[in-house]
């Protein structure tokens, strides 16, 4: 998803002289066309989020509109409370670029994996969130929000060729995409995992059970009508997100289901909850760890369908 | 209406930490003088409303009732406005708030201000503006690590247009600085950052004027004015005693205190 965004933004930049990219240090083989043709523009502030974080709080104030890019733990807890004090609170057009959600960095471990960032991000008040399913939605994504009033988020994945099939870069702000409709159970997924979840959808069409999958990729403002819409018409809703189950995805469908009287669904949230122990591995490894592989989701709504 | 100078200042300070029955006065104190030294002529603002006016950063939020007495006897805040100072429903509380006209960030964070100003200059620098930005810090603010990041940043872009000042009074919450956290030798390590550094009494408003008009258009590098002051200045039992950190006074003492900051 990183290149397909760096191919926007700089798009973007030709029309826009507010537009800024700084870097903690990373992004190597995903940043240069950008630092190609912008030069001034550019600025790898080094390994240190905090102080870009306060830097880019600086040139939003003056009326640049500063793209701010680490990886997912570093952009977000790191500089966390530099995020909160400065365009957070000032409302300032910051957007902050976090690459590599959940477990994608699987061998690098565990210090790499992005498993808060969104619930810590979407728990500032005013801070857009948004987490694309794939290239063609992030394209989208960025197309339809780069310059949103205040703050804003962006997890991206860090694979460039996973796709979800039938999303074909949709995307509206405060709605979820239908990916694949059905009747009895929905999947709905935040983020890169959604190419899991088609997998999954497909596995099911081979046992001749068609499941439902939806995309979320607008956060904040979430799909409320559509998890609304998804809790009166299905017997079971299923988040998925490479993301701890509390903060993400799976509490809010959770916070709106408590909250909707004569809903009809069972919530089940499936994510990422635990470490294992310091053991790493690929990032299929690790999603089918955590239940959030093709095949251990396809099992899961089954299980769901037809009891254990 | 009454005219910036310290001995204002320093009565309006008093006045409001009474009235509101608040502490953090010693801090508000020891930067009096910096602050009259930038509102009354090193600051570049025409009005709180220009855009293109010098930013001020006070990272040092806590001492803040310096710069709305400032801004008071500058004219920008009327008395009725600051007698809201720490009340209900005010934008004067005890840390900065940027909805307030004449302040420009919210700070009260120790640490993060040096960096916003960084950004703020190299803003200025690129648009081909002449504002300069200001940073007031503390020093015991230089415990946090993100200082020293904004440190190198500032000089590896060069940022000439961004003007930090520590008021080194020695003293933190809980005791000298020199006990907690020894920062000295203070001056060579901001030399060693690339720093153009000069230490002057925090107090000499004549001498930090003249100096902010000296360091205001040299080139090359990021300048930083460590203001030696005295903690509580200008009142005699304050004065480098951590219980004004956060004590507020009773009516004796502030009877006293505005005696000896009216001599």
């Amino acid at each position: 998803m990183r290149q397909a965004f760096i191919k926007q933004l700089v798009e973007l930049a030709r029309q826009d002289p507010r537009i800024m990219l700084l870097t903690g240090d990373l992004g190597y083989m995903a940043l240069e066309p950008f630092a190609d043709e912008f030069p001034d523009r550019f600025i790898n502030c080094g390994v240190a989020e905090q102080n870009m974080m306060g830097v880019a709080t600086g040139l939003a104030e003056s009326g640049f509109l500063p793209f701010v890019y680490s990886i997912v733990t570093f952009a977000t807890l790191r500089g966390f409370e530099f995020i909160r004090n400065g365009p957070v609170i000032h409302g300032l057009p910051v957007r902050v670029v976090g690459v590599g959600g959940g477990v994608e960095y699987g061998h690098n471990g565990v210090s790499h994996y992005g498993l808060e960032d969104v619930g810590a991000m979407r728990l500032l008040a005013g801070m857009n969130v948004f987490a694309p399913a794939d290239a063609g939605q992030t394209t989208t994504v960025l197309a339809k929000t780069w310059d949103t009033k205040g703050p804003a988020y962006y997890r991206l994945g860090k694979d460039e060729k996973a796709v979800v099939p039938g999303l074909d870069g949709r995307f509206e702000v405060g709605r979820a995409q239908v990916v694949w409709d059905g009747d009895d159970v929905l999947m709905l997924s935040m983020g890169a995992v959604g190419a899991d979840v088609s997998q999954a959808a497909e596995l099911l069409l081979k046992k001749g059970v068609i499941a439902a999958h939806w995309v979320a990729a607008s956060i904040e403002p979430a799909p409320v009508v559509d998890i609304k819409a998804a809790l009166a018409k299905f017997r079971v809703v299923i988040t998925v997100e490479a993301h701890r189950t509390t903060g993400g995805l799976g509490s809010i469908v959770s916070e709106i289901a408590a909250e909707e009287t004569g809903r009809k669904a069972k919530v089940v949230r499936l994510g990422i909850d635990h470490y294992l122990g310091g053991r790493s591995g690929s990032q299929a490894f690790l999603h089918s760890q955590h239940g959030i592989s093709g095949e251990a989701i396809a099992a899961r709504v089954l299980c769901e369908l037809n009891g254990p | 209406m009454r005219s910036l100078s310290s001995r204002s200042i320093r009565t309006a300070i008093l006045e409001q930490s009474k009235r509101a029955g608040v502490g953090h006065i010693g801090s508000a104190l020891s930067i009096a003088d910096i602050v009259v030294a930038l509102y009354d002529s090193a600051l570049q603002i025409s009005s709180e409303y220009d855009a293109d006016r010098d930013r001020l950063v006070l990272s040092k939020g806590h001492a803040v009732l310096a710069v709305y007495s400032a801004l008071h006897l500058k004219g920008w805040l009327t008395a009725e406005q600051l007698d809201t100072f720490c009340g209900d429903d005010t934008l004067l509380s005890m840390h900065p708030e940027h909805g307030l006209p004449g302040i420009d960030f919210c700070t009260g964070s120790l640490g993060h201000g040096l960096s916003i100003g960084a950004g703020a200059a190299l803003a200025a620098r690129m648009q081909g503006s002449k504002r300069h930005v200001f940073v007031v810090m503390s020093d015991a603010e230089l415990n946090e690590g993100s200082i020293w990041e904004a440190a190198m940043f500032a000089a590896q872009h060069k940022l000439s247009n961004l003007i930090a000042i520590v008021d080194a009074n020695g003293q933190q919450a809980l005791g000298k600085t020199a006990d907690v956290m020894d920062l000295e030798p203070l001056a060579d390590k901001w030399r060693a950052f690339g720093w153009e550094t000069v230490e002057i009494d925090g107090h000499d408003i004549e001498g930090m004027q003249a100096l902010f008009s000296e360091l205001r258009d040299k080139p090359g590098a990021p300048k930083m004015v460590i203001a030696r002051t005295t903690f509580g200045k200008g009142v005699s039992y304050m004065e480098g005693q951590v219980k004004w950190h956060y004590w507020p006074m009773s009516d004796e003492e502030y009877a006293d205190a505005l005696r000896q900051v009216s001599v």
